[in-house]
């Protein structure tokens, strides 16, 4: 059996730069050209092998519009280990929000996120409007972050962003989140399951650190 | 902001956001607005700076409480009853899917300047020191009762019947003393003053088996708790709502509740901008709560007071096996009163403060005009206390059922140890809202593995 461990990944970006058909390219291998916002499914896994043969499993969480109007809850970063900021390669615009994204994730998020910066739409080409200089430019003076182009459309680029987070977090040291305990996603199974029917009293699994 | 809503919902309190993600799901167009630049309203969670904020405008947060993002100090005392209503709708939902939970690791009751574990089974009760020996036996015949009981086996019954005779008669019948008629009653009934004894006995027949039947689901105590602070589950169900094509907007001024000439709702107009909905859902606070009438309709009025004191201890409450959370329950009849006196901590644990850190929330109904004092006997139990903010707010409760004028006023959070009377109200205002009961569905998940 191989060894699987799970990740929290969110995604970031202004509206309409791609994020949920990015991920949808990633873990269904679909386009939906009209698709609307992001309704119903907001919440996707996806499982990657990385090169010593260990899966790495994405639990991907979306916007899910939330993030309009300054309304994403703190609940959204919570326990991220990776982050997916999206811009779109038409829209300078877009990449200012980006770098937005970025600081919003330096005050909430863990400090040991992984970060990566992805512009979409690269199928687009003859409309660029963002150079890979003004990326630079952009994110200047920030360290770690992950640059990629991807389209979401022919799926130029996604796998090979996916692979290479995956391939980042399973190497990256196992850590503490900040306030001590286990983080979300990777560990599931220190709290008391709420669907779990009724255990004999006294008996059931004792999850509390006490 | 020029499109119509099925609903508007003002605040994001757990109560509405559980009523926007549940008619999210049911397929309303829904757009939730908040004054504030955070969610839960009354039932946020915290962190040090906000609650410096809110409590201690002069001060500066003292540097020895550590870091101020490791706080999620709940503002309104609430556990989770494992067995209740707020559970099922979690569970259905599947809004648990954001959340997680660990148990509150034990409940106590006040006795004679002492305090016990609150027995839940026949073999606690037999070893409980609130009893004595004959005393317990007695108990432990009333508790068989219970247990046993079913409703279509007269045999069961011993010749009660739970819906004539009250519980006054019942506890007479097993010839269980006041004292522990009190621990009964209100630590494991969770009554908050005496006045169900003459009532009727199945609402407390019914309330003590949802406590030991909590209690028999995970073995500590019968509670459960977020971790990250209650403020997580408003968050929960309004992504629910999001995800399910709601509309967030925070840090927005709600400036007017629109109205037609016939006195109905129109829309809520937020500096020039109005957004027109069929019908609108809010907490009291956006419905003229604390504010002069300005002659306009009265829609809520003021119920009770709730005192309310968030204490940081630096040490497990004494007498409590240093349990890194529990409840304490004050019977009123303990310390001469008419409403219980509760005391909730979380810990670490809980991931809501720093290491070494306990908050404890002291919290009762007023009686007098000097509210600090009547819950000196729950802060008494508490050992020295680094630091204490105290509040009094006003319950309040709408006026109509707002069928007339399409506006659907949710309750304050009520001084109940749990979240059951939050999950009637949801209940109560989607049935005055949509006009049939809420059932709940196995939410059809789009999960890919």
């Amino acid at each position: 059996m191989s060894n699987t461990s799970s990740f929290k990944l969110v995604l970031l970006g202004e509206s309409a730069v791609g994020k949920s058909s990015l991920v949808l390219q990633f873990v269904k291998q679909q386009f939906d050209e009209y698709r609307e916002s992001t309704i119903g499914a907001a919440f996707l896994t996806q499982t990657v092998k990385v090169e010593d043969g260990s899966n790495v499993k994405f639990e991907i969480w979306d916007t899910a519009g939330q993030e309009r109007y300054k309304s994403l809850a703190p609940m959204y970063y919570r326990g991220a280990q990776c982050a997916v900021v999206v811009y779109d390669i038409t829209n300078y615009g877009s990449l200012e929000k980006a770098k937005s994204w970025i600081t919003e994730l330096q005050r909430q998020a863990d400090p040991d996120i992984i970060i990566a910066v992805c512009g979409n739409k690269s199928d687009l080409a003859e409309r660029r409007a963002v150079t890979s200089d003004q990326v630079q430019k952009m994110f200047e003076g920030e360290e770690g972050l992950l640059f990629v182009e991807t389209s979401a459309k022919s799926g130029d680029g996604v796998q090979a962003l996916f692979t290479v987070l995956a391939e980042k977090l399973h190497n990256s040291p196992p850590r503490q989140t900040r306030t001590g305990g286990a983080s979300r996603a990777g560990a599931r199974n220190a709290g008391v399951d709420l669907s779990k029917s009724t255990s004999s009293s006294g008996q059931g699994p004792d999850a509390c650190n006490c | 902001m020029d499109e119509e809503y099925d609903v508007i919902v003002l605040g994001t309190g757990l109560t509405e956001c559980m009523l926007s993600g549940l008619l999210s799901v049911e397929g309303k167009k829904v757009l939730h607005m908040d004054r504030n630049d955070y969610y839960g309203g009354d039932s946020a969670s915290l962190d040090l700076t906000q609650l410096y904020k809110k409590f201690r405008t002069d001060q500066v947060v003292p540097k020895e409480l550590g870091r101020e993002k490791d706080y999620a100090i709940d503002l309104i005392p609430k556990f989770i009853i494992a067995s209740g209503e707020m559970t099922n709708i979690l569970v259905h939902t599947d809004v648990t899917r954001y959340l997680e939970f660990k148990q509150i690791a034990g409940s106590f009751v006040y006795r004679d300047g002492k305090i016990s574990k609150v027995p839940s089974t026949e073999m606690e009760a037999v070893k409980s020191p609130l009893m004595g020996l004959f005393e317990k036996r007695r108990a432990k015949k009333f508790f068989e009762f219970l247990q046993n009981w079913r409703d279509n086996d007269p045999a069961t019954h011993q010749g009660v019947n739970l819906d004539k005779d009250s519980m006054k008669s019942v506890y007479e019948k097993f010839g269980l003393e006041p004292g522990t008629q009190d621990f009964i009653g209100h630590a494991m009934a969770l009554y908050l003053d005496d006045d169900y004894i003459n009532k009727p006995a199945r609402p407390t027949y019914d309330r003590i088996i949802l406590y030991t039947s909590s209690m028999a689901r995970y073995g500590k105590s019968p509670y459960i708790y977020p971790l990250y602070g209650l403020g997580e589950l408003p968050q929960a169900f309004a992504r629910l709502s999001a995800i399910y094509g709601g509309t967030y907007m925070l840090d927005k001024s709600i400036d007017e509740i629109v109205l037609d000439s016939d006195g109905k709702f129109v829309g809520v107009r937020s500096g020039e901008e109005t957004v027109k909905a069929k019908q609108v859902i809010g907490d009291p606070s956006y419905f003229g709560a604390g504010k002069e009438s300005e002659g306009g309709k009265v829609r809520v009025m003021e119920e009770r007071k709730v005192v309310r004191a968030i204490c940081f201890l630096k040490h497990p409450i004494p007498q409590t096996n240093d349990s890194d959370s529990v409840q304490i329950i004050i019977p009123q009849n303990q310390v001469g009163r008419k409403n219980d006196i509760y005391i909730a901590m979380v810990s670490s644990t809980h991931n809501v403060c720093a290491k070494d850190i306990y908050v404890a929330i002291v919290s009762t109904i007023v009686e007098t005009d000097k509210p600090e004092l009547e819950i000196r006997p729950g802060l008494e139990l508490l050992g020295p206390i680094y630091e204490k903010f105290v509040s009094v707010s006003t319950l309040y409760t709408p006026t109509a059922d707002g069928k007339a004028d399409n506006i659907f006023i949710t309750k304050s959070y009520d001084a109940t140890s749990h979240f059951e009377t939050v999950t009637e109200d949801v209940h109560d205002v989607w049935k005055r809202v949509t006009g049939s009961d809420l059932v709940l569905k196995k939410r059809d998940l789009e999960v890919e593995q």
